[in-house]
């Protein structure tokens, strides 16, 4: 409940400037297309311009006769290099399809954006110049870009699978029937969560860089999994892993979106093979937005079941969720992992989920930012304010009626997770009084009362998530490839620098700067001193890497155990040459101190030496202070919190203006504030995106309408109020560090919170909803509708 | 995102332009602050053979006193604009509008002319230069020609300048102490283009309106005029803005996008305009 304590010496707890950011800010920094290998050459991928067709013909000859163009490849040129198709990694469902997809298409393309023909030419230019003269003949197939559209099967993405439906999946828990027919009252709606881009700053980039003496290939890619590429890639292209290494250099930004395997790192791996080239390519922002995954996309039908006192019963939840035109390596999963959080906070006693996966001709959808629990805490949060105003109740006063009170963690909910701690009621408490909630509704009334053009709104989103991907046993249940597990390995160098190896793969969070803090406590040596390795499987064998705000929470209690079990060999070492016994042995500050005896010690640094040196070590004991460690979490953790935030609402324009925003957010203990904070900054700006700004737009021909960031708005911080931020803390109880993850928690809370706000401004004149993005148009319209004038 | 191939000429005057302009008819372009002209480019929807830079020629920047009347270069950027003592001292409206272009970096590079060359009805300027009634001037092989602002944006993104011309100077009237001003501008997000705009002129003597002019951005396919509205205004008093406002869309045919239907726009152009008339003349 207070800042967390940190002694004089530790740096846990503190803020410490980032050791990344005087690279990154004086422009030092490795992106992958800065990397330029001598003798490079540049690939350029020849993209669909329509959403459906059969590829009648593909000729790359003419582009081949362009100046400066080196090889130039169809899909069918390249059919015979993949040992396997591109990998879908989680079988949600026994019944799930999974549809053939290769890096190149090869008879049919089903989405603007799909690879038809790849160009290798001296200069990025000339690559791009002779895109212009692949001959293709595009056969136009019939479209299918709507999911209740898709789902009547008229249209085939994919005809040999004989449906458009993906998946259905189905969980319940309790009477929901009974629930549901018992009830006083029942508040059902249908919340549409609109496909998002990502728009990561830097696009993605791959280099493949062959050795051809050994027939090695480096594969640097812009990437969040570099341990995953090279497991893919292998597999789709059955060159063994130990030839491969995969570098993940300084990466730009991912929110999910570089959390996946694409064609480009397959091909160039293939392509540089073949050439014994290097081969550089690197998106465009209009390409990026054709052929990076992207996000949200779905409908969800909701019923809520509630006595007439507030006590809430049961809840329905039935969802459509677009996958685009195949599978990414994710795909299906993001709305089931989203499946959990649907209860909330919220005591439920039955529940019912399905959700029913779509093909449709677009972009394949993936992991953005919070992967399922945004869109799921979007629809707890915004159908407890609309039974809040269906019951004429406080929204606040509804929630405390409903949540999980902190004495009954751990709590086991109707989703079927057991939620480790929190505290509902301390951080919804701090966040009121930040806010003035009081005086904010007294001037709402007042400017009701005064029938004012600018009304006044305040959202609540009392929101949690599960962080900490995953237990393994978890994810082997639930139908995941892989495991949950990170892995770190520490030594202490023999001049005492400490270098931890860690299988996250940061891409903008300041890893660097919280592993440092992590492992100077934990080896008593200084901040300074700590370098982190990350993103090379050349130098990181074993890697899970970054996503699912797990880096802290998994990788980071892997990297305090090997530093524990460093410490303890260095006991150990110290012990036999200070001739004590080590249970006599105290660490403090980075030194064994014989109790009783100040002047006998030793600093680990001289310890390692002596290691380094093996000259006198214990029996059995082997050289050098190394050592590794797995962690492989028992249970998720569950960071919560409280998000406030007051809008205006101009009732004549429809434009929302946002006053102010209170986050006061527990992600358990906080090992570098600053660095939350900037997590749960940049994250509530992701989450206004989507509320007010953000939509990926298709025409009914399957053309991405919104191509360029021209049409796709992204908030920048001229568009956003300042965030008041606070913090509770309630330690995990399920690692040694108390640590529960934040990378996520500012998306999943600020989205409802402002469309709250938003809708609870126009509630008076009889609006129950606004869709997202929360235009003005969107808003004006919403209006309109609700006085009877029309759309 | 990767623009097709061009030559790239740069000239030292406006003579050195026209011949350039001449030698390559409509293949060549000439490029200003590059900031509407290069982004068509690398979406290829743009693909000049030739882009004539005009970014050093002197005679083609600054401002300068004419009597009723200031000479505004057409490489004069909107930062320039903005901060320009005798602009802000005579024709502070201008000064304003250049202000609320796009953000600070847009402004650093965008010019006064390539906005009015470029002749965006979603640009700020073009509206405002209509409703102060500016002249443009323009260059070509055959001589001068003047252009009223009236005449001169023709259709979507289509002007009156020839193929061979280039647009030297823009000249607006100096405005007595007796005219004030307000552009609302409402746009989708901070720093970017309007969704709708609108441009209040209101001239008052004597407790009423002697004039009002209202230049609207992104009503139409060129930035247009309120006429109906600068009727009814006429000699009127400030009591009569809500009404008249309400006709501020007419005769317009707004354009539909992602952001706004013709409806919307229409509607935001009667809010828009009230706000900016009952700013100006408040
Ligand atoms: C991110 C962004 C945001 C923007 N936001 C806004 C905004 O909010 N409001 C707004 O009004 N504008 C906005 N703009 C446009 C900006 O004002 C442009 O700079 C301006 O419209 C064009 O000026 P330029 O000097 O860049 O012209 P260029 O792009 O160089 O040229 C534009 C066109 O005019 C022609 N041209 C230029 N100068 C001459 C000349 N002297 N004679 C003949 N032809 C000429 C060129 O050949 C070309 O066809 C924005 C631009 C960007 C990139």
């Amino acid at each position: 409940m207070t800042a967390t304590e940190a002694s004089a010496t530790t740096t846990v707890g503190r803020v410490q400037l980032r050791k990344e950011d005087a690279r990154l800010l004086t422009g030092q920094s490795r992106w992958t297309d800065n990397l330029a290998p001598p003798g490079s050459l540049h690939v350029a991928i020849l993209r669909s311009p329509v959403a459906h067709a059969r590829l009648a013909r593909v000729d790359v000859s003419p582009a081949l006769a362009q100046p400066g163009v080196v090889a130039a490849f169809t899909g069918a040129d390249l059919a015979d290099a993949w040992a396997a198709p591109m990998p879908s990694a989680w079988q949600v469902s026994d019944d799930m399809i999974v549809p053939p997809h290769y890096p190149v298409a090869i008879d049919e393309v089903r989405y603007v954006g799909d690879a038809v023909a790849v160009v290798v030419a001296e200069d990025r230019h000339a690559a791009a110049d002779a895109l212009e003269h692949v001959d293709v003949d595009y056969e136009p197939l019939p479209v299918v870009t709507d999911m209740d559209d898709a789902l009547r099967d008229e249209t085939l993405v994919h005809a040999d699978a004989g449906t458009n439906r993906c998946y259905l999946y189905g969980y319940e828990a309790g009477e929901v029937d009974r629930v549901f027919d018992d009830a006083e009252v029942v508040v059902e709606r249908r919340y549409i969560q609109q496909r998002l881009l990502p728009t990561a700053i830097e696009p993605r980039a791959v280099v493949a860089q062959p050795v051809p003496a050994t027939g090695e290939v480096t594969l640097y890619s812009a990437t969040q999994v570099p341990h995953f590429v090279r497991v893919f890639a292998c597999l789709v292209t059955g060159m063994p892993e130990h030839n491969l290494r995969v570098i993940a250099p300084d990466v730009g930004g991912g929110f999910g979106s570089k959390l996946d395997f694409y064609a480009e790192e397959p091909l160039l791996l293939v392509l540089a093979r073949r050439l014994g080239r290097p081969l550089r390519w690197a998106e465009t922002r209009s390409e990026n937005y054709l052929a990076t995954i992207h996000g949200r996309d779905l409908v969800q039908n909701l019923a809520v079941a509630a006595d007439r006192d507030g006590t809430v019963r049961g809840l329905r939840v039935d969802l459509t969720a677009d996958m685009g035109a195949y599978l990414q390596l994710l795909t299906p999963s993001i709305p089931l992992l989203g499946r959990y959080m649907y209860p909330g906070i919220y005591r439920f006693e039955a529940h019912a989920f399905r959700c029913t996966g779509v093909f449709t001709n677009k972009t394949p959808t993936d992991a953005y930012r919070g992967a399922g629990r945004p869109e799921a805490t979007f629809a707890i949060e915004r159908l407890m304010d609309d039974l809040a105003a269906e019951l004429g109740m406080d929204p606040l006063e509804l929630r405390r009626r409903n949540w999980i009170p902190h004495e009954q963690f751990p709590y086991e909910t109707i989703a079927g997770l057991t939620y480790d701690s929190g505290n509902y009621e301390a951080a919804t408490d701090r966040a009121l009084e930040l806010l003035g909630y009081d005086d904010l509704r007294r001037e709402q009334q007042q400017r009701r009362d005064d029938d004012d053009p600018v009304q006044l709104g305040i959202g609540v989103s009392t929101y949690t998530e599960m962080c900490g991907l995953a237990p393994s046993r978890w994810l082997g249940e639930t139908g995941y490839a892989a495991g949950g597990w990170e892995a770190a390995t520490v030594r202490v160098t023999p001049l005492g620098k400490a270098e931890v190896v860690t299988g996250t793969s940061p891409h903008g969070q300041g890893h660097v700067t919280t592993f440092s803090q992590i492992a100077a406590d934990a080896l008593g040596v200084p901040f300074e001193d700590v370098e982190v390795v990350h993103g090379d499987t050349g130098r990181v064998p074993w890697g899970l890497d970054t996503y699912g705000s797990r880096s802290l929470v998994v990788g980071g209690i892997a990297i305090h155990g090997a530093c524990h079990r460093v410490v303890d060999k260095a006991r150990t070492v110290a012990a036999h040459l200070l001739e004590a016994a080590e249970d006599d042995l105290e660490f403090v500050e980075g030194s064994f101190r014989v109790r009783g005896s100040p002047e006998a010690s030793m600093s680990i640094q001289e310890v390692a030496f002596a290691a380094f040196g093996a000259h006198s070590l214990p029996d059995g004991v082997e050289p050098n202070l190394t050592a590794d460690h797995v962690f492989d979490p028992d249970e998720f953790s569950f960071p919560h919190g409280t998000h406030l935030c007051a809008a205006e609402v101009d009732t004549q324009t429809g434009a929302v203006h946002l006053r102010s925003y209170v986050a006061v957010d527990d992600v358990g203990r906080v090992v570098n504030p600053q660095i939350v904070e900037g997590q749960v900054h940049g994250g509530i700006a992701q989450g206004v995106g989507q509320a007010l700004f953000e939509e990926a737009v298709y025409d009914e021909d399957g053309n991405l309408v919104t191509g360029s960031l021209i049409d796709y708005h992204i908030p920048s911080a001229a568009d956003l109020p300042h965030f008041t931020t606070d913090r509770t803390e309630t330690p995990a109880p399920g690692n040694p560090l108390g640590v529960k993850g934040v990378g996520e928690a500012g998306t999943i809370a600020s989205t409802p919170a402002v469309v709250n706000a938003v809708v609870d401004a126009l509630r008076h004149l009889g609006v129950d909803d606004v869709p997202m993005p929360a235009s003005p148009q969107n808003v004006w319209s919403a209006i309109r509708t609700a006085q009877g004038g029309g759309a | 995102m990767i623009p097709a191939a061009f030559d790239y000429v740069r000239v030292d005057s406006v003579e050195e332009a026209i011949g350039a302009l001449a030698e390559h008819g409509d293949e060549a372009k000439i490029l200003a602050g590059g900031h509407s002209l290069l982004p068509l480019m690398k979406l290829r929807f743009a693909m000049p053979e030739v882009l004539v830079d005009v970014g050093r020629v002197a005679a083609l920047k600054g401002v300068s006193d004419a009597g009723d009347e200031l000479v505004i270069g057409a490489m004069t950027t909107h930062h320039q604009v903005t901060r320009d003592p005798l602009v802000r001292d005579h024709c502070g409206v201008l000064a304003d509008v250049a202000a609320v272009v796009g953000d600070a970096q847009v402004r650093h590079r965008g010019t006064i002319g390539g906005a009015t060359a470029h002749g965006d009805a979603a640009g700020d300027l073009p509206a405002t230069l209509l409703a102060l009634e500016a002249t443009m001037v323009a260059h070509g092989r055959s001589g001068l020609r003047e252009i009223a602002a009236a005449d001169f944006f023709v259709g979507h993104l289509t002007t009156a300048l020839g193929d061979d011309e280039v647009l030297t100077e823009i000249r607006v009237p100096k405005l007595d102490a007796d005219w004030a001003w307000h552009y609302e501008k409402f746009s989708r997000v901070a720093q970017a283009w309007a969704i709708v705009g609108s441009l209040a002129l209101v001239r008052r003597s004597n407790g009423t309106i002697e004039q009002a002019r209202v230049g609207l951005t992104h009503m139409d396919a060129v930035p247009v005029r309120a006429s109906a509205t600068e009727a009814a205004l006429a000699g009127a008093s400030a009591e009569a803005i809500t009404a008249a406002a309400e006709q501020a869309a007419e005769a317009t045919s707004p354009p539909e996008d992602l952001s706004a239907t013709p409806e919307f726009r229409a509607h935001l152009a009667r809010v828009l305009t009230r706000r900016a008339l009952e700013a100006a003349a408040g």
